[in-house]
């Protein structure tokens, strides 16, 4: 090798691990993200008592009806939820999205009281008590929110409660073009 | 108004900087002599600007000045005074100005001990020395600036991180940034011998006792940082391959490579360029680490406050500074001379081998921290890369390295025999292997790589003593030059430090037991009982403090009494551990959560000859220091002309 060409290889070198960071930093990428195995994979069963007596119990057709759906787990314990409680209400209120509530590791009867005291987003509201349902969708816990298509596959998936923007940059134009 | 004045000493500072990285420069290439001279004077000025302007703010935190934004952040009126003074540079502004101030007076130190460089190579020294700095002044005048101040001012602070409030953790950043912002006098050397066109003999002794303080005190640095979160992280390790402890190991590696190619130009006026580009590369290093720490690409455990823009700032910087300098190294490099030729097998022969090694650990360390960053850009895949990665790749790469070290200084310069030099090793290899299998007995077979390990430690202390005993026959001690016995300490002190890690990682006892009061657990050969838990009062915290005894064939052996602190200001908890040691062993407790009726989580380690892994490092630095005091060091430098004519001579 032409050893001219030798010597600029440390600089060639340091400018493409600069492009890396470059880009990095522009991209507004979050290294403690640690991203969901459960995206873009069918979604997990679903079967679960009914949080509301007298309601059926909750089953995988729920996610089947050719419509995306969000599945919100919380709990009334949970002070993120409150947090993220109003964006659920504004979805269903007047967006009408269809939102499937679990109640991890909530005693159902202080659940109930809770979406009684601040109004229900919930179409559907089943319970997790033992928390052996949220095993098969990987929750490391509440609030967390996922979005399954009208072909019943996980399109989003939130460890944290949404937020204003994730609402309307993520979920909003997903389930828009999901109708 | 205090810190009215330090701000504007900063910005003084700045502007002295940009005169003493321009003037000296012009002055040197147009051999003007009144230019040149100016590069020292403005050091020193530089220096005591800078010097002024980090008192104002430590005053704002001893005084605790709560109209300072800086000290609201990071300070508390109920924070010992130590921690206050520590506290300047426990947050990034504060920290840019430790990292400044120690950058200014490295570039003082040269300007008062440089009186015997050549004219134009010290005032180019300087100029760059000076760039580096209004980088950096620039960075905190700009975007970090710790003087800002607040209305109305708050009637407390928002305290500093308590589990910094250490003294293990207060002089680390210190002695890190002693280390790191070392590198940078050995980085403006190197530019500046591209700029003259000229690497020597002369040149690597000049550079050497330069490289050799900032690879002392990054080895304490270092050392600090695992020994404090060996003690206060109550995890029980000392490394965690944390992308921000490989910042600091990727110079250490480069920096040690440094060292041992500056003594090939030094002794025989080879690899000169390739000295020059680790030289460049040992500081850029540096930078990379600061770079990660506070760009925010990657997470860590030391994850200061974060911010795109610094991160782009830092990342101009360092194109800047490695970017220039390699470009210059692109360009200038070639026209280097090359010096004296040697066999592959000789003195030469064994330091580039050392080189590649420790070079090619240096990358490993690279790849393995920047790897998850490039994976996850290119194809949005997340991966943590951690201790299985680097276990797998850097321990075998120490293997061929440590095998080397004891060799190395029985070759001779220019041609030796390998195999006189390996029969004269034979009597070590022999206490290597006997030590190995020993260690393979006595811990059941347990872990036969670590064995080998042991014995590779055992290997590298009896080598070196070995060599130091046969040096010893020939010349009394006193006559022996500093930095052969230096040598032999920090080569000694590295087989500790193998000893201390292998012994502590492989054969450790680990307990995680739940303890009501007065019940007891096996643990190893030992009893563990928990006594009592109390709370405490402290400074600044509550506490519960366990006495926890441990006890010997039914003999009490000794107390470990860990704390769980909590920090009443910020409402964090802090778990203090309780150490017991003789040297040879760390009996180690922490005290997890826990009530009268559930009982306490106890963790206990046992830890053998964990002290070793830190006396180690700090004899390893020791080592550094005694060549440091090296006569030819001492007294100067020799001047050029004569130091070509012994060359010749030769």
């Amino acid at each position: 090798m032409n050893s001219r060409v030798l010597y600029l290889l440390p600089l060639l070198m340091l400018v493409v691990m600069a492009g890396f960071f470059g880009w990095s930093l522009v991209s507004g990428r979050d290294p403690a993200s640690i991203g969901s195995v459960m995206v873009n994979r069918p979604a997990p069963r679903l079967d679960a008592p009914a949080l509301r007596p007298g309601e059926p119990a909750l089953t995988g057709d729920l996610l089947k009806t050719g419509k995306p759906v969000l599945v919100n787990f919380f709990a009334s314990w949970c002070t993120p939820c409150l947090a993220e409680h109003p964006l659920m209400m504004r979805l269903k209120e007047r967006e009408g999205v269809t939102i499937i509530g679990i109640a991890w590791k909530n005693k159902p009867e202080e659940a109930r009281a809770w979406l009684k005291k601040l109004g229900d987003p919930f179409a559907y509201a089943g319970t997790d008590y033992d928390g052996m349902l949220s095993l098969d969708w990987g929750l490391s816990g509440v609030p967390e929110t996922y979005l399954i298509d009208a072909a019943g596959i996980v399109r989003l998936h939130y460890h944290a409660p949404i937020t204003e923007r994730d609402l309307n940059d993520t979920i909003l134009p997903l389930l828009r073009a999901g109708k | 108004m205090i810190p009215e004045l330090g701000h504007f000493a900063l910005i003084l500072a700045f502007a002295v900087a940009i005169v003493q990285g321009t003037l000296p420069l012009i002055g040197a290439a147009r051999g003007d002599a009144r230019l040149m001279a100016l590069g020292s004077t403005a050091a020193l000025t530089q220096a005591f600007l800078i010097l002024l302007s980090f008192s104002a703010l430590t005053q704002a935190y001893v005084t605790s000045d709560f109209s300072v934004a800086n000290v609201v952040a990071n300070s508390h009126s109920a924070k010992p005074l130590l921690y206050k003074i520590t506290g300047v540079w426990g947050n990034h502004e504060g920290s840019m100005m430790l990292w400044t101030l120690i950058l200014a007076l490295f570039g003082a130190s040269v300007a008062l001990f440089g009186a015997n460089l050549p004219d134009t190579l010290r005032s180019r020294v300087l100029s760059v020395q000076a760039l580096i700095g209004v980088g950096f002044l620039a960075f905190i005048l700009f975007t970090s600036n710790p003087f800002l101040r607040l209305s109305p001012a708050p009637l407390d602070g928002n305290g500093l991180n308590p589990v910094l409030q250490d003294p293990g953790l207060a002089f680390h950043p210190p002695m890190l940034y002693l280390g790191y912002v070392g590198f940078s006098v050995t980085y403006s050397f190197a530019i500046a011998a591209l700029f003259e066109g000229r690497v020597d003999v002369a040149w690597a002794r000049w550079v050497r006792p330069w490289t050799l303080a900032a690879w002392c005190f990054l080895t304490l640095g270092i050392a600090l940082g695992s020994w404090w979160s060996y003690y206060i992280l109550g995890w029980g390790g000392f490394w965690f391959w944390d992308p921000v402890e490989n910042a600091s190991l990727m110079p250490w590696l480069a920096g040690t490579a440094l060292l041992h190619s500056a003594i090939v130009v030094e002794k025989r006026d080879a690899l000169k360029s390739w000295t020059v580009l680790l030289a460049i590369l040992t500081f850029s290093l540096s930078l990379l680490g600061t770079f990660l720490v506070r760009s925010g690409v990657l997470t860590s455990v030391h994850a200061f406050a974060q911010d795109p823009a610094r991160g782009m700032f830092i990342l101009a910087f360092l194109l800047v500074v490695t970017g220039g300098g390699l470009a210059l190294y692109a360009w200038r490099a070639p026209k280097l001379t090359p010096g004296g030729l040697f066999q592959p097998v000789s003195r030469e022969g064994a330091l580039i081998l050392n080189n590649l090694l420790l070079c090619t650990l240096a990358a490993t360390v690279l790849l393995g921290t920047l790897y998850p960053l490039f994976l996850d850009l290119v194809s949005g895949a997340k991966v943590s890369v951690g201790p299985p990665f680097f276990n797998a790749t850097f321990v075998p790469i120490c293997a061929p390295l440590f095998a080397a070290l004891c060799v190395g200084p029985f070759l001779g310069w220019k041609r030796a025999e390998l195999w006189p030099a390996l029969a004269r090793l034979r009597g070590v290899f022999l206490a290597a292997v006997t030590a190995a299998v020993v260690a393979a007995v006595a811990v059941d077979g347990r872990a036969t790589l670590a064995a080998i390990a042991f014995g590779f430690g055992v290997w590298l202390i009896v080598g070196s003593l070995y060599e130091f005993v046969g040096r010893l026959r020939r010349s009394r001690l006193r006559s022996m030059p500093r930095s052969t016995i230096g040598m032999s300490i920090s080569h000694a002190a590295l087989g500790f430090v193998v000893l201390g890690s292998v012994a502590t990682a492989a054969w450790n006892t680990e307990l995680i037991h739940t303890l009501k009061l007065g019940e007891s657990a096996p643990f190893g050969d030992y009893t563990a009982t928990l006594v009592k838990v109390e709370p405490l009062q402290g400074p600044n915290y509550t506490a519960e403090r366990a006495t926890i005894v441990l006890t010997l064939d039914g003999k009490p052996y000794t107390t470990l009494t860990p704390e769980r602190r909590l920090f009443t200001v910020q409402r964090r908890q802090v778990s203090e551990t309780s150490i017991h040691t003789n040297l040879l062993r760390d009996l180690y407790a922490t005290l997890g959560e826990g009530d009268p009726q559930q009982g306490w989580v106890v963790r206990l380690y046992d830890n053998p000859l964990a002290p070793w892994i830190w006396l180690g490092a700090a004899l390893c630095a020791l080592g550094g220091f005694v060549s440091l005091s090296d006569r030819r060091l001492r007294i100067g430098a020799p001047k050029r002309t004569r130091a070509t004519s012994v060359q010749a001579a030769e």
